[in-house]
């Protein structure tokens, strides 16, 4: 057996490091490390509790919209303040471009250049996958950038800028939009589909998200241009459906609400597809393997404290738990609990694995931009976006969001008109989560095992594909 | 365009960071920022989030900059630097090199022509070194406004300028190009960066100088609730006429900036930012708010705005509390003289 090191583990929203046990050409074991800490929730102890609104979506540049407004959503009900409608379509709109702009940067600039890798080069498909998607070079990033810049003006209108806004209040939003601007949301969300249907699926998003089978998609990626049934064919070339099966079980807090309910449903899926309403209550937090001092399980009762020298410990990372169990969280896992017929379809025929985590990010996207467009129309512009009463309470409150990436938790106590204590379980956390006091790996740790390696050791395409296609926020992770 | 030879090699590293600056370097670019930086002749030897090399191939090129056998033109930071627990930086350790970020840094900063802080993380420790400080965050050469954080205050990289700090939580994209462009022409030197480490042609400028709610600034009629149109500073918070930066004279995300998103300047451009508590509300003392514009007698100040505010129009008044204009201009300006 040799233990091979990969890092710095780059093209992902921070830093990372994946120490394997490598027999016989394949993953026998992995440890997964979150090698920067930060301490926010230490920061933000003994502080009034809306300087949460300023430090909170600092813990991370590429889902700062979420940071937000998962601080927002504890603090309203601190505040017992009901949003202006207004305000909740207007954060929607927001928070969609924030994770339509993020599944775009994973798919162009973190995830696709793997495939341009010299290790390919003997491959037939390699020509058209380096000119298109080479790190930097390749010609789809000019198409990408300016497309996911033009997405992000939607954050110019709403939000003041993006990333890191003040926008996203207990209330609602913080600018009335006018019709001018309502009409430039519009021009913007039209930009957004005309790059979809023309650079990235090469057809209508109605056509797209009417496709509900695994041979629907099939036949419809066959002759197909475009950068989505680019991909397809590259999956099924090299057989990612094989590869970083997850752990089974896949959670969603349920996201974008407005008034007709929560446009993402809330839940957890188990791995025979069942659907189950999601027991928030029973998630914890295991430090058994973190660099942290022994604290609480629950997250509203823990806190953080460092300990660099903890014998056993290898990551900055906790280990989130739900009823114990590791879940694995994000695209594939909120459409999966809302029931989009693809993803549904995929999961049953395959499960969760390299190629169907980026589909649903990609079907995901298609969902967003149509719900953009509706939302836009739905705000009513005579009508507040802000409501400004409500006065801050003590107590103990949580804020449950999907950033991305996944499922998002503040866990807030306010007592004396200050933080107390402040806990934030993100996305990451439960995908890169270290063991736990069982031994029971996270879920990237899982999925890593088996993966063939052959004689290229750590420079393996493979574990790239898995590691990227989890598309982990590092910074979040441990913050 | 400028053969590899010619071109300028930068190193771009992310310490503590939430990697909003590279997000926000990202938005750069008519054609995208990788196709802006091979126009500009700057050849991005590796950034952790876009580059192709990983792992070993990754810490090979780093080893091969510290080892002096690759020529570093531009090193930038994003991101605080932290030293924490006791100056070992293992709250930041680089993957895969067993060596802390710090101590990277360390190495690589004087085989730099120019080293530049892209954020208020790294050019002053920022976010990560509010409150108690959990893993000790500094700046390249600034902790806070004391100069001395990562690098020291004699720090001079090979073309002998200190750190330059483009500050900024995010930074806009245009000050980070701007910045970095300026370096290669030679146009931006030690003269150009005011004390602390910002250039010049970015720090001149106040926040407040083109705010769209000026107007409302000069009358004082000043909002009183969040979403409201009125000036942000007797209430809400605002430092734009004390913090530095062109903010309102450009456009954020396609036309946004703070204050036209409807909420307060934090002055993140300034060092200590981050200590700083109750953002949305101004502190004020004896009813007058503590954070005046600086270089002005308080006295006239306030002097100013009593009679300013006695001479508000209704159409101003009115809409500083509203969120939409209630009260729209005169038409008069619409009459044809005759």
């Amino acid at each position: 057996m040799t233990r091979i090191t990969v890092g710095p583990f780059n093209r992902v929203e921070g830093d990372l490091e994946v120490r394997l046990d490598i027999e016989s050409g394949r993953v026998a074991r992995a440890e997964v490390t979150a090698p920067l800490y930060r301490g926010f929730e230490q920061i933000l102890e003994g502080r009034p509790p809306l300087d949460a609104l300023v430090i909170a979506p600092r813990i991370c540049g590429i889902c700062s919209v979420s940071q937000s407004i998962a601080a927002a959503s504890a603090l309203r009900q601190a505040m017992g303040v009901v949003p202006a409608q207004n305000g909740v379509l207007a954060t929607n709109i927001a928070h969609a471009a924030e994770n339509a702009a993020d599944h775009l940067t994973h798919f162009y600039i973190f995830f696709m250049p793997d495939f341009a890798r010299e290790a390919y080069a003997a491959h037939p498909w390699h020509g058209a996958a380096a000119e298109r998607f080479t790190a930097t070079k390749g010609s789809a990033a000019r198409e990408a950038l300016p497309a996911r810049a033009r997405l992000l003006e939607i954050m110019g209108l709403i939000a003041g800028k993006w990333p890191h806004s003040l926008a996203f209040q207990p209330g609602g939003t913080t600018r009335a939009i006018e019709l001018g601007e309502r009409i430039r949301l519009n021009a913007i969300a039209g930009s957004f589909r005309g790059f979809l249907e023309r650079v990235v699926f090469a057809d209508t998003l109605e056509n797209v998200l009417a496709l509900s089978t695994p041979s629907e998609l099939d036949r419809w990626r066959d002759g197909r241009a475009g950068d989505f049934a680019h991909f397809l064919r590259l999956a099924d070339a090299l057989a990612l459906a094989d590869l970083g099966k997850g752990p089974g079980l896949l959670m969603s807090f349920g996201a974008y609400h407005d008034a007709d309910g929560a446009n993402f449903r809330a839940g957890l899926r188990a791995s025979d597809g069942t659907i189950s309403a999601l027991p928030s209550d029973l998630i914890t937090e295991d430090v058994s393997h973190a660099w942290m001092r022994e604290t609480s399980r629950d997250p509203a009762a823990s806190r953080s404290v460092p300990d660099a020298d903890k014998a056993d410990a290898y990551s900055w990372c906790k280990a989130p738990r739900l009823a114990g169990e590791p879940v694995e969280v994000g695209a594939i896992a909120r459409q999966a609990v809302d029931g989009q017929p693809l993803i549904t379809a995929l999961l049953a025929s395959d499960g969760s694995n390299v190629r169907n985590r980026v589909i649903a990010r990609l079907i995901e996207t298609a969902r967003l931009a149509l719900s953009i467009e509706g939302w836009i129309k739905a705000l009513r512009l005579s009508e507040p976006f802000c409501e400004t009463s409500g006065e801050m309470t003590d107590g103990r409150f949580v804020g449950l969001v999907e950033a991305a990436r996944g499922s998002l938790g503040h866990w807030l106590a306010v007592g004396g008109g200050r933080i107390e204590r402040y806990q934030i379980i993100a996305p990451t956390s439960w995908n890169f989560s270290p063991r736990d006091s069982d031994g029971v790996a996270g879920p990237l740790e899982q999925s890593l095992v088996g993966t063939e390696v052959g004689d290229a050791g750590a420079r393996a395409v493979s574990i790239q594909h898995v590691v990227r296609s989890f598309d982990p926020c590092m910074v979040c992770t441990a913050h | 365009m400028v053969g590899a030879e010619g071109m300028t090699r930068m190193l771009w590293l992310q310490g503590a960071s939430c990697g909003g600056c590279t997000m926000s370097i990202l938005e750069s670019g008519a054609s995208g920022w990788f196709d802006e930086l091979r126009q500009s002749g700057i050849d991005l030897v590796w950034h952790p989030s876009v580059s192709e090399e990983t792992g070993e191939e990754a810490a090979e090129l780093l080893e091969a900059i510290r080892d002096g056998r690759e020529r570093l033109d531009l090193l930038v930071l994003e991101g605080s630097v932290a030293r924490g627990p006791n100056l070992s930086g293992r709250f930041n350790m680089l993957a895969g090199t067993n060596r802390s970020i710090y101590h990277w840094l360390l190495d690589l900063a004087p085989l730099a022509d120019y080293v530049v802080a892209v954020g208020s993380c790294a050019a002053y420790g920022g976010i990560p070194a509010a409150g108690i400080n959990p893993t000790d965050a500094v700046g390249l050469q600034f902790e806070g406004s004391d100069v001395g954080g990562a690098l020291g205050a004699g720090f001079r990289s090979k073309r002998g300028l200190p750190v330059i700090n483009v500050a900024g939580c995010a930074p806009h994209p245009g000050w980070i190009m701007e910045s970095l462009l300026a370096l290669t022409t030679g146009d931006l030197t030690a003269d150009g960066l005011d004390a602390v480490g910002r250039p010049a042609f970015i720090a001149n400028h106040l926040a407040h100088h083109g705010c769209s709610r000026n107007e409302f600034y000069e009358f004082k009629a000043s909002a009183e609730a969040m979403s409201e149109r009125g000036c942000l500073m007797e209430h809400l918070g605002c430092r734009a006429t004390q913090a530095v930066g062109d903010c309102n004279q450009r456009s954020w995300n396609g036309g946004g900036s703070c204050t036209k998103g409807g909420y307060a300047c934090i002055a993140c451009t300034s060092p200590g930012f981050e200590s700083a508590q109750n953002y949305l509300q101004t502190a004020k003392l004896a009813g007058i708010p503590v954070g005046l514009p600086t270089d002005m007698p308080k006295a006239w100040f306030v002097a100013l705005a009593a009679l300013s505010k006695s001479a508000t129009p209704r159409r101003v008044r009115v809409n500083a509390t509203a969120d939409h204009v209630v009260v729209p201009p005169s038409r008069s300006g619409d009459k044809r003289s005759s």
